[in-house]
This record gives structure tokens, C-alpha cells and sequence, in this order.
């Protein structure tokens, strides 16, 4: 007997004549939609909605929820994710009214502390990264790159130096190429050295007036800080280029060193890893871009200003790239933020910079018992291991889905790709170290069953909701929408 | 520093399995010369009892909906959420999860994005859909971005009758790119220009894009349009936007209506207003384009015992295994405003939806003649959903926000600073979140500027 329910799908569920709302009683005389509407009017109501009772719909998704793992449950340990805690006090500071309810064109008279909110964390991201100037529009880490690679556009295009290429390490993030490509860039790729830095000489050799910028995750996914980041800034400078950093990584480093500091022009910055603001299942994230004095002028509009007497959206920004998002951004994403923020202040957040970084490094020397790292360097907040030591016929996804069965989520996996089967661990600063070494632990047991039994592993996951799941089947004969019968 | 468990002991303990002296020691790769010796310049952290009370002051420095009632639309429609809509979203193994990259463990994402695609598909009248977008403006984008892809054309033709902001979107997406766009007008009912339409179709043309209702609340002739599309060789597509999906209830299905593409925003569906954010982005699309499609897709398939699941498929098409090659940089898209609204389509049902189109239907209808009693009348005559258009006096549309606040009600948009030809024009709504008494209310300070 499993312990779990099987939940079937709204559609089976469906129960004619049920109702999960009552709406009020009509106040207004009933419009005939026939008449207003003509031939526009739907005839047939939308049939895949479901007719279910409140107490049916709370229960499908009760038990669906039951069907996933959560950082409230134990450590969630994906690399290059920073799943940390999600403080309670984020979710009840979002639902005030006085925030969720807002209309986002509503006076501004009428949004004062919305706008006084937005205007201070345009401040504490600009002090934390140390830059100039910030965008809170971005929706997402990914926007945010898109957002930066059209600033450093509009820059060159300001001066007429108009540009073609990007430089991307091997190490970076799928988005990085993908942003710099919808932002109309040739992207060309730079390798890495044996220690997982950037390619000095490459780079050299590749920095040219055609070059519009770089973009580096700093530290990179290996969590690596590459030390000479002040020359790389200098040698791209020398040639005209602009510095794109992505701050996914940015956990490792709060209160300890500034991007603006390095030379940086630009960078974006992940709300939902570094400031807590939870990941919501693949969002709603925020990825505000912050940039240096010569970029601001081409920010994204509106902009939050102060006045005399208040605070205002600043709309006549002749050079701005124009919106990115049609409104203020995930505004509710932001107040998380900023409340985030302000409970750990300047003490706490370099605080949780350092622990992120020590939880990191007693995994990596307790793990590196059992699993070789991919690269030989120090690492920051998060270490990746190679498959190299695992037995013959184990893959790295053999372990992560074993891991499953221990009640873990497992790392993340075959990232980055310059690692061979890479395990990638980013632990965070809130996990406690009994929970790391009941992690170790697990790894270590699951490393000694794939010498034993290693049938067991290959099969895994064994207790969890569904077994391995057949993903080349989905791909090839795509079943999207249900269908009756 | 409650969110730090780690005691002096736990430091201790781990530096020394580490083989470090002190945490410091850790960050050592990070040269002298860049280090952050001044500290940060941010305020000391606050307790969560005066942070509270921080942050309550600050919201209280708003006049929300609610506190007031509130006749502004424009891509943003105040609608009443259920309790069990936040109950559910304030699950912990919702909220704090991670993208399902991991199945076995994400089942419960996994089928509430099955239903999502399901409902999202058969609402629009196409076949498939995707698990979310950022909002209705970057969902616009990618559609255009997708059509362009499919039929090869340098050229797509834009309603000036979509929303302002999601225009402007669709520039900054298209102004790195060697594409062109080119404004269709609308004509004195509010509709689509058709004649304008005909003379700009030309063989360079891949896609139209049209908001249903388009920005003045007025529900276009989908299937006019969309007989001038197939009038020419090689069809453009025809990409229709949805800002109010409420209106996917009482409107003909853009599918059924000669769409190839739907894009929006889906956050009328049970979420927040929230100041503009998070909202609900989406993209449904007939199938011959699913590979073309932007972000997230669920599929079915089985498990190694043949139990039913769920997984991310057809992930070739995205970033983190096309890199610059993929159809769109989403990663992080809107997954737990999918889940709400999924939710809320749950509750409402297809009839409970069908009704509340209805009730907004009559609201906005009532409103509309509180207005002409006081002598203001539509813009244009095209059927309106729950918004539309009304011509005030010369001057009053700058002074309503004004007048409308110190009555304690958010008004309707000027229509003056997007569009020059329409200095008079005022956008209003009516949801079921206004009364008889507001709307009538409404009519009379509106009625009495000069």
C-alpha cells in the first residue's frame, strides 16, 4: 500500500451541478450578451472547466501539494538555484492590502508608500552591488540580462560604435547566450581554463573593437570567484566593451565585495534566490538591473525619483530602451525583498554571505571524501563534483534519483556543462549542520548501494508519488491538454 | 539573524572539518583591493515586530481598491478572489518549491500546469498552451517573436488599438532584432480599420497582431480580420492578445474566431493587482506551432510501472539546451500565479465564469447609461465587454483623477497621453467589485466637470 493518494486530474473529477463560488446577486439590470455581442458572443461555456464544490477543489489541490518536496521540508540543495528559507513575515508584508490590492495606473497621490518602497530598494541594491543606478522592472533574472545587454546596446549605439558581438564564458547559464541573442548580439563563447577561470589569453586574444561586451557569472557556477576580475574589467574596457555581470551568484559575496567596485558597468540581480523571495514552483522571481552613472540615462521607464515632496514615477527619459514589463514590475516579488532585506540588514547580510559560503565548504570537504570536485580552485557558496569516482554503470542521475528515495531534492544535475556529469550543491546559509551531515550521509549510503546493490540505484526513485518518469515518449508523441476517453 | 541557525559551536565544528581558521579565510580567492571593508550602507536589520509595523505604515500611504472603488482598467481589472485561491497558494510545497526539473518530486507542479494548459487551450479555442509567461506586455512580444519564426516575414502589422504598454514592450523586444512594425487604425466604431488592414498586407507580412477586447474595451470582428489575412498568399498569422481573460468567457474563442495564436495576461483569474505585479503571461497556439512556442510546456507520459505523471517537455525548444539558438531566454516564468489561477478556474467553474462575465457585462452596461443620463457618451460604437470609452468635455479628462480621488473613487485613464487624436478620451470599467451606487456615483462627479 503506497502512501500516497492518487489524485486524478479536474477534468475526470468534473461534477455537474457543483458550485466552488457563489456570486453575489446582480445589483444592475442583466445585459443580453446576444444582443450587445452578436456573433462575437460565446455560445457554448468553456467545457474543460470543471464543475467541483470548494471543499472538492481545496482537497485536489491539498493532496496535489503533497505530491512535491519544499524547503520547509528539508534542504533543497540545487546548485546555482540559492533555495534558502522563505521567511513567513515576506508572505504577510506582500498581502497588505495596502500593496496587493493597488492599481497599478491608480493617482500617484494615491501610491505614496508603494512608490517610497520601491524608491528605497532602488537604494539598498544600488549600496549592496555597488552601482549607480537600478531598473526594478526586469520580471526575472532572464529579463534582467536582456535588459542589460539593450542598455550596453543603446550605450554603443549612443556613440555610433555600433557592435556585434558578446563574449560568454562555457561555464555560464543557458539565458546568458539566449538574452544577448534576443538583444540582437552574435554570441561567441570563451573557454575555461583547467582551474574553471575565464581564459585569460583567450580572452586577450578575442577583445576587439567588434566586441559590445562580456558576460560573467561571478563567482561562475562552479562558485569559483575568478580573482583577477578588476584586469578582466580593464582589458574589455581597453577595447571600448562593457561589463555584464550576472549576479545569480550574488549570495556568496553580500557585504564582502561589490560588482560596481570591480569596474562592472551592469548587472541584474535574482530576487527570488538572493533576497528569499520563494521560488514559487518557476517564479513569479524579480531580476532588477543596476548599472553605473553612464548607462542610467537608457534604463528601462519609468524610473522611481524622490521630489520635494514626495516620490514620483520619472516617465521623460528620452534615451530610455523603453518598458520592459507594462507596468512597475513584480512589484509584490519586491516588497518580499525589501522586508527580506531589512530583517537582516547590514550585519545580517554579510552574515548570510559567510554562512552560505562555510555551509558550502564543510559539503565539499565532507563530500569530497566520496565524490571528486570538478575543478581544483576554493569555492564560494556552492562546490560541483564530477561523475569520475562513481561506480561503473552509475550515472549522475542514477544518485539523484536514489537520493529521492532518502528524502532529498536532489542537486542539480549535468550542470554546468564543462563539468562531466556534473553534481552541483548549493547549500545556503539556512541550513543547519545536522541537516548537512544527515545529507552527507545520505550521499554516502547511496554511494555505497550503487557498489552493492546497484540495481536498486539504477531504479530508483522507489518511494516517491511517481517512478522514473518516461520523458523521451512525452517529447516524441506530445500529450499537452487532456482529452475525454 | 533568525534565519541563520549556524551557533558559534556549528562554526567551530565545520572550519575545522574544513581545515580553515576562521570564515574569512574562505573568501580568499577575492583580492584586498576589492573588498568591502566599509560595510554595506544599508539601515541595521529590524526586529519582525518593528519591520511589521514598517511596512504597514508604508502600505497604509496607499488608497487601494477596496478602500476605494475603483473604475480603472487598462490591462489591470479589479476581480474578487475566493479565500481558498491564497489559502491553497500559501501552501509551503507550492510557494517555496523549485522548478519541476525534478518529476518524481514535482508531481503536484507538474499536474496543476496539466490542468492550467488544458484550461487555458480550451478558453482560448486552440490546442495547446504554455505554463506561463512574465505578463500580457512580454507574452505579446514572444507571440510576435514566435510568428515571425514560423512564417519568415521581416514585417508584422500592429494594432494601434492594443495597449499602449504592451506596444511599447513589443518595441523594446523587436528594436534589437531586424524586424519592422507597421500600426493598422482603428476606425469610428473602435474596430480594426479594415480597409487600412488590406493595404498593408504585403508578402513581407508574417504576422497581426489585435487585442480582443483591444485598449478602448472594444471586441473586435476576429473573423473580418481574419478573412483579410487568408485574402492574401502566404497568410500572415494572426496573433490576438487578451489583457481582460475574463472575456474568454462571454467572447467567442479567438480560436474558433480564426486566431493561429493567443497571447496574454491571466492574472483576472484570482490574483492580486498587486501595483502591477506579478502578473500572468500566457501563450496558446494551434498545434502545428508547438514547437515554435515560447517557456514552459507539461506533457503526460507514464512511469516505469505505467501510472500516468507529468513532465517538462519538448524542452529543446528553451535556453538551458538551445542556449542562443532557443525560442525565447525565459527561465524563470509565473508558476505560481499559473497555480492561482488554475485554482480559481477550479472554483469558478464553467458556469460560475460564464456568469461573472455576464454580471460584468451588466455592470459596465449599467454604467454606461449612468453616464449618457449625465450627457457623456461612448467614443465609438463597437460592442464593449466591461470597459469602454467615453468622450468628456474638452479639458476634463485631466481634471477626473482629481475630482474622482477627493469623492473616494479611482478613476477611469485619460486617453490623451497615448493618443493625441483622442484628447477627450477617458477609458472606464465596471467589474463586479463596483456597486449600483458607485457606478451611479461615479456618473454624477464625472458628469459635473466642466
Amino acid at each position: 500500500m503506497s502512501r500516497w493518494t492518487e489524485e486524478k486530474l479536474l477534468f475526470e473529477l468534473d461534477h455537474p451541478g457543483r458550485r466552488g463560488v457563489t456570486l453575489p446577486a446582480a445589483d444592475v439590470p442583466e445585459a443580453d450578451p446576444r444582443e450587445l455581442l452578436g456573433a462575437m458572443h460565446r455560445e457554448a461555456e468553456p467545457a474543460r472547466l470543471p464543475e467541483l464544490s470548494e471543499v472538492d477543489v481545496v482537497r485536489h489541490f491539498t493532496r496535489l501539494s503533497t505530491f512535491n518536496y519544499a524547503i520547509d521540508f528539508g534542504l533543497y540543495p540545487l546548485g546555482s538555484c540559492t533555495m534558502k528559507y522563505n521567511p513567513k513575515i515576506n508572505e504577510q508584508t506582500a498581502r497588505m492590502e495596502g500593496f496587493s490590492r493597488l492599481h497599478p495606473l491608480q493617482p500617484q497621490s494615491m501610491s505614496q508608500g508603494a512608490l517610497e518602497l520601491l524608491y528605497e530598494l532602488q537604494n539598498r541594491l544600488c549600496a549592496i552591488a555597488g552601482f549607480d543606478a537600478c531598473s526594478l522592472q526586469p520580471a526575472a533574472g532572464a529579463q534582467g540580462e536582456f535588459t542589460g545587454m539593450q542598455l550596453i546596446r543603446a550605450y554603443h549605439e549612443s556613440r555610433n560604435d555600433l557592435r556585434k558581438v558578446v563574449l560568454i564564458p562555457d561555464s555560464a547559464h543557458g539565458t546568458n547566450p539566449a538574452s544577448a541573442h534576443f538583444a540582437g548580439y552574435d554570441v561567441e563563447e570563451v573557454r575555461s581554463s583547467d582551474d574553471g577561470r575565464m581564459d585569460m589569453d583567450a580572452l586577450k586574444q578575442r577583445m576587439e573593437t567588434d566586441v559590445a561586451g562580456i558576460m560573467l557569472t561571478v563567482p561562475n557556477t562552479l562558485g569559483i570567484f575568478q580573482e583577477n576580475i578588476r584586469e578582466i574589467c580593464d582589458i574589455v574596457h581597453a577595447k571600448g566593451g562593457q561589463v555584464y555581470i550576472d549576479g545569480a551568484n550574488l549570495n556568496a559575496l553580500m557585504g564582502m565585495t561589490r560588482p560596481g567596485d570591480w569596474g562592472a558597468d551592469v548587472m541584474h540581480i535574482n530576487l527570488h534566490k538572493t533576497f528569499s523571495t520563494p521560488h514559487g514552483g518557476g517564479g513569479p522571481g524579480a531580476g532588477p538591473v543596476v548599472c553605473r552613472k553612464h548607462l542610467e540615462p537608457f534604463l528601462p521607464r519609468p524610473v522611481v525619483v524622490k521630489t520635494g515632496s514626495g516620490f514620483k514615477l520619472d516617465h521623460d527619459r528620452p534615451q530610455s530602451i523603453g518598458k520592459v514589463h507594462a507596468f512597475n514590475g513584480n512589484f509584490l516579488v519586491l516588497v518580499r525583498a525589501l522586508t527580506y532585506i531589512d530583517t537582516l540588514g547590514r550585519e545580517g547580510l554579510p552574515e548570510a554571505s559567510r554562512l552560505a559560503v562555510l555551509n558550502a565548504n564543510y559539503l565539499r570537504a565532507r563530500l569530497s571524501e566520496e565524490l571528486e570536485p570538478g575543478f581544483k580552485g576554493n569555492t564560494l557558496h556552492e562546490v560541483v563534483f564530477s561523475d569520475r569516482t562513481l561506480p561503473e554503470g552509475i550515472t549522475t542521475m542514477d544518485i539523484a534519483k536514489r537520493l529521492i528515495d532518502y528524502g532529498f531534492h536532489p542537486p542539480t544535475v549535468y550542470f554546468p556543462l564543462i563539468v562531466h556529469g556534473a553534481i552541483m550543491v548549493e547549500p545556503t546559509e539556512t541550513e543547519p549542520r545536522e541537516e548537512l551531515d544527515r545529507f552527507v550521509a545520505a550521499v554516502k549510503a547511496v554511494l555505497e548501494e550503487a557498489r552493492t546493490d546497484p540495481e536498486k540505484v539504477k531504479s530508483a526513485p522507489h518511494d516517491a508519488y511517481r517512478r522514473r518518469l518516461d520523458e523521451v515518449t512525452a517529447a516524441r508523441i506530445p500529450r499537452l491538454t487532456w482529452e475525454p476517453g | 539573524m533568525h534565519y541563520l541557525p549556524a551557533s558559534e559551536d556549528d562554526k567551530r565544528a565545520m572550519l575545522s572539518a574544513i581545515g580553515a581558521a576562521r570564515v574569512d579565510e574562505l573568501f580568499k580567492d577575492i583580492p584586498p583591493e576589492i573588498r568591502c571593508e566599509k560595510g554595506l550602507d544599508i539601515p541595521a536589520g529590524l526586529s519582525e515586530q518593528e519591520l511589521k509595523t514598517r511596512m504597514a505604515a508604508m502600505a497604509a500611504r496607499n488608497t487601494a481598491p477596496g478602500g476605494a472603488p475603483c473604475f480603472l482598467g487598462a490591462g489591470a481589472y479589479d476581480h474578487f478572489s475566493p479565500a481558498a485561491v491564497d489559502h491553497l497558494l500559501s501552501r509551503t510545497e507550492f510557494y517555496s518549491s523549485y522548478t519541476p526539473y525534478q518529476p518524481e518530486m514535482s508531481q503536484g507542479t507538474l499536474q496543476s500546469i496539466f490542468e492550467f494548459q488544458t484550461m487555458m487551450a480550451d478558453l482560448t479555442g486552440m490546442d495547446v498552451s504554455n505554463a506561463s509567461l512574465y505578463d500580457g506586455a512580454s507574452a505579446t512580444a514572444e507571440a510576435a517573436l514566435m510568428a515571425s519564426r514560423i512564417r519568415r516575414g521581416k514585417k508584422i502589422l500592429v494594432a494601434r488599438s492594443i495597449h499602449p504598454a504592451y506596444r511599447e514592450v513589443l518595441g523594446t523586444y523587436l528594436r534589437c532584432l531586424d524586424l519592422d512594425t507597421e500600426e493598422v487604425p482603428f476606425g469610428r466604431d473602435g474596430r480594426m480599420d479594415l480597409e487600412a488592414l488590406s493595404s498593408a498586407l504585403c508578402p513581407d507580412v508574417c504576422a497581426l497582431l489585435v487585442g480582443q477586447p483591444n485598449f478602448f474595451g472594444v471586441v473586435e470582428d476576429l473573423p473580418s480580420i481574419a478573412r483579410s489575412l487568408e485574402a492574401v498568399d502566404k497568410k500572415p498569422l494572426l496573433a490576438v492578445t487578451v489583457s481582460e481573460a475574463l472575456s474568454l468567457a462571454i467572447l467567442n474563442a479567438p480560436g474558433s474566431s480564426g486566431a493561429d495564436i493567443v497571447a496574454g495576461d491571466a492574472r483576472s483569474f484570482g490574483l492580486p493587482l498587486g501595483y502591477g505585479g506579478p502578473y500572468l503571461g500566457f501563450v496558446t497556439a494551434k498545434k502545428a506551432h508547438i514547437r515554435q512556442i515560447p517557456g514552459r510546456i507539461c506533457g503526460q507520459t507514464t512511469d516505469e510501472e505505467g501510472r500516468r505523471g507529468f513532465v517538462l517537455t519538448l524542452t529543446t525548444r528553451e535556453q538551458h539546451i538551445r542556449r542562443e539558438r532557443a525560442t525565447s531566454n525565459i527561465c524563470t516564468n509565473e508558476g505560481l500565479c499559473m497555480l492561482g489561477a488554475t485554482i480559481y478556474l477550479a472554483l469558478m467553474g464553467r458556469r460560475g465564469l460564464t456568469e461573472l462575465a455576464r454580471l460584468n457585462l451588466s455592470k459596465s452596461e449599467y454604467l454606461k447609461e449612468a453616464l449618457a443620463k449625465r450627457g457623456i457618451t461612448p467614443l465609438f460604437d463597437g460592442p464593449t465587454f466591461n470597459e469602454f470609452a467615453v468622450k468628456l468635455p474638452a479639458g476634463a479628462a485631466s481634471k477626473a483623477a482629481e475630482a474622482l480621488a477627493g469623492a473616494g473613487m479611482i478613476g477611469g485613464y485619460p486617453l490623451g497621453g497615448d493618443y493625441a487624436d483622442l484628447q477627450d478620451g477617458y477609458l472606464v470599467c465596471a467589474t463586479e467589485q463596483v456597486r449600483r451606487e458607485d457606478c451611479d456615483r461615479f456618473a454624477e462627479v464625472l458628469g459635473g466637470l466642466k
